[in-house]
């Protein structure tokens, strides 16, 4: 069978009925832009506030913690070996807040295919000396180069510049909120006591806001061997190994994996934060539903488009029929029609969609805790315009279906006879 | 409960005749040409059109059948008018896809000056007489160089000159170019025309 005649017979059918296919086609266009553009909308907010948490916080987390030997002197003696001892007040002794064999396990990471990176962390407690006070912060002694690629370091760093802490030796970023407390800036130096007394001198080389206020009064960066440096500790000291995995939804299990395997602590980041992963979900869900109704609507605009073009068309289709077009044809032309106005609508659709992701994009959208955002945060993925595409054409099709059949199971012998 | 409006018909046409149908109002003569066109399905016994038996065919293979060996006329011109003339006389033409597009178009513009309309050619369907109508239509059931042309009442609509029109271009068909004809009329004048009448009377024929 040549299409080209049916598209030929669907085209004039269409365009002896402009007017109303115009109307059905931009319902089409209107679900299909809200649809893009809701869902765009609803991403972004996604992307935003997943990124304030989730894309900060590393996937597998190994640590160790200070722990109370389980073992004590009194187990080891055979006369109370028999009964229940109650201990009190033990202290722990000689505890390392570091990984043990750190270096072999930063080595099998690497080699594990399940493994998107790997940043090594050093946790230290130290005292910002500010004239005659000190207040408590903590260094994060980092790799600057896996931080940024992993964890978006480099967004919250407000002036100066990451990789200094790299190439300028004794450097720190310090959080804002710090840096205004000790009335530090760029170029300055600040002093620091560690806990075992050690005072040191520290250039700042940048500072950085995270979003998060209380974060930024105590937090301040380092390179991992200014930070081994201020503690006196070798170059394998580490005390966090931060994982991020291809798949997040491996963490759980591998976190279980890991803990065992390199005798630490791992934790894993769903278990801290589930609530978010709740909200991104409840957010796209609303937006599909939205779109998916307005389609529906758009749908029964063009199921009655249809209805009404066959009930019109009833003699061209019955001598259609009686000369020679099976039903089979008619039914083509009518899907053809449904399907053009869908594509026409879609397409339509997905650029006015489009356009409208991009006046969200220009609307200011200013907030302290979030240094990197200006306007309001929109997602472009063509995941969504695939969707939505893909959801006017079903949607089309369904409600071109049922006319369609209906035209083309018209027996022409009726149509002949009444007249 | 079924009524039969049909009973016991059996006879045949052969190649180049024109034969006319005649009856009172009622007695089955639309029927019977919608059983013999393969629209209407819904009858005992069998149909043979070409020699080929018709029982049991899907409906697609009956609408090829129509489309290559049967015209037809109605009493009404059943023109789309969407397109013009000369796209209505061409589309049973494309759709049976045996010629080119240029091909077909060259064959209805043939089959357009043989009825004398040819001048019409490019005017939408919907601005032309009923009388060119029906010349149109007459055309549009030439195009495939059918076994057979069917008409139904194909001049009840007309005027004694456009009639007359009409029944001169089936002569010419039957006379010049052998194209067999089976016309239902209830113009007397009309039958006496024609080579052979069938006489129908309450579903029988009486007569042929
Ligand atoms: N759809 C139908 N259902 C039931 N009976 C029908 C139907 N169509 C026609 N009939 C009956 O079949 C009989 C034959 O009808 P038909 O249309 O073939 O007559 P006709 O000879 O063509 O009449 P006319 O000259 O008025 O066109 C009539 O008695 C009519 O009432
Ligand atoms: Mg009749």
């Amino acid at each position: 069978m040549k299409y080209s005649l049916i598209i030929k017979i669907a085209v004039a059918l269409l365009l002896a009925r402009w007017k109303q296919t115009t109307v059905a086609a931009v319902g089409v266009t209107f679900s299909i832009t809200m649809f893009i553009a809701l869902l765009g909308f609803m991403n972004g907010l996604n992307d935003l506030l997943d990124g304030l948490i989730l894309n900060r916080t590393p996937h597998i987390r190994l640590f160790t913690e200070v722990n109370i030997r389980q073992e004590q002197p009194i187990h080891h003696q055979e006369e109370f070996k028999s009964g229940h001892n109650f201990i009190h007040s033990i202290k722990p002794t000689n505890s390392r807040q570091a990984i043990y064999n750190s270096k072999p396990i930063l080595s099998t990471l690497a080699e594990d295919e399940r493994v998107l990176g790997v940043a090594p962390k050093i946790n230290a407690q130290v005292f910002f000396t500010l004239g005659t006070i000190d207040i408590t912060g903590v260094i994060n002694g980092i790799d600057p180069t896996a931080e940024a690629t992993l964890f978006h370091f480099n967004d919250y760093v407000i002036e100066g510049k990451a990789e200094a802490l790299q190439t300028v030796s004794n450097s720190i970023i310090l959080g804002k909120e710090l840096a205004r407390k000790a009335l530090a800036e760029v170029g300055d130096i600040v002093q620091v006591i560690t806990p075992q007394g050690e005072r040191f001198s520290l250039k700042v080389v940048g500072l950085f806001q995270s979003g998060i206020q209380e974060y930024d009064k105590t937090q301040s960066y380092a390179s991992i061997k200014t930070t081994q440096k201020i503690l006196g500790k070798d170059s394998n000291y580490l005390t966090d190994i931060q994982i991020k995995l291809i798949d997040i939804n491996l963490a759980p299990a591998m976190a279980i994996e890991y803990a065992q395997r390199f005798g630490t602590l791992a934790e894993d980041i769903q278990t801290g934060n589930s609530q978010f992963e709740t909200g991104s979900f409840v957010r796209s869900l609303i937006s599909y539903a939205v779109g998916v109704t307005l389609l529906i609507v758009a749908g029964f605009g063009i199921y009655n488009i249809l209805n009404m073009m066959i009930y019109e068309k009833m003699d061209s289709i019955a001598i259609l029929k009686a000369t020679g077009f099976a039903g089979t044809d008619v039914n083509r032309i009518f899907i053809f029609i449904a399907l053009s106005i869908g594509i026409t609508g879609g397409l339509l659709g997905l650029l006015l969609g489009f356009l409208v992701s991009l006046g969200i994009d220009q609307i200011p959208f200013r907030t302290a805790s979030l240094p990197t955002v200006k306007t309001y945060p929109v997602n472009y993925s063509l995941f969504f315009y695939a969707i939505g595409f893909t959801f006017s054409l079903i949607t089309t099709y369904l409600a071109g279906l049922l006319p369609a059949n209906k035209a083309s199971g018209i027996d022409p012998v009726i149509i002949i006879r009444g007249k | 409960m079924d009524i039969p409006v049909l009973k016991d018909i059996s006879f045949s046409i052969n190649k180049g005749e024109f034969v006319s149908v005649v009856g009172k109002s009622g007695c089955g003569k639309s029927t019977l040409l919608y059983i013999l066109s393969t629209m209407d399905t819904d009858f005992t016994g069998d149909l043979l059109i070409d020699g080929e038996s018709t029982h049991g065919k899907k409906e697609k293979q009956l609408a090829h059948i129509r489309n290559e060996k049967i015209g037809f006329v109605f009493q009404f011109h059943y023109l789309l008018h969407e397109f013009s003339v000369l796209e209505n006389v061409m589309l049973p033409g494309l759709k049976l896809g045996r010629y080119s597009n240029e091909e077909v178009e060259h064959r209805a513009m043939e089959r357009l000056k043989t009825l004398g309309i040819d001048t019409l050619a490019r005017k939408k369907a919907n601005q032309i007489s009923g009388g060119e109508k029906q010349r149109v239509a007459i055309a549009r059931a030439l195009i495939n160089d059918p076994q057979i042309i069917m008409g139904d009442e194909p001049t009840g609509n007309l005027d004694k000159r456009n009639s007359e029109i009409v029944f001169d271009v089936f002569k010419q068909m039957a006379e010049e170019y052998k194209q067999t004809l089976l016309i239902v009329t209830h113009d007397t004048l009309f039958a006496h025309n024609t080579q052979r009448i069938i006489e129908m009377e309450d579903g029988k024929i009486i007569h042929q």
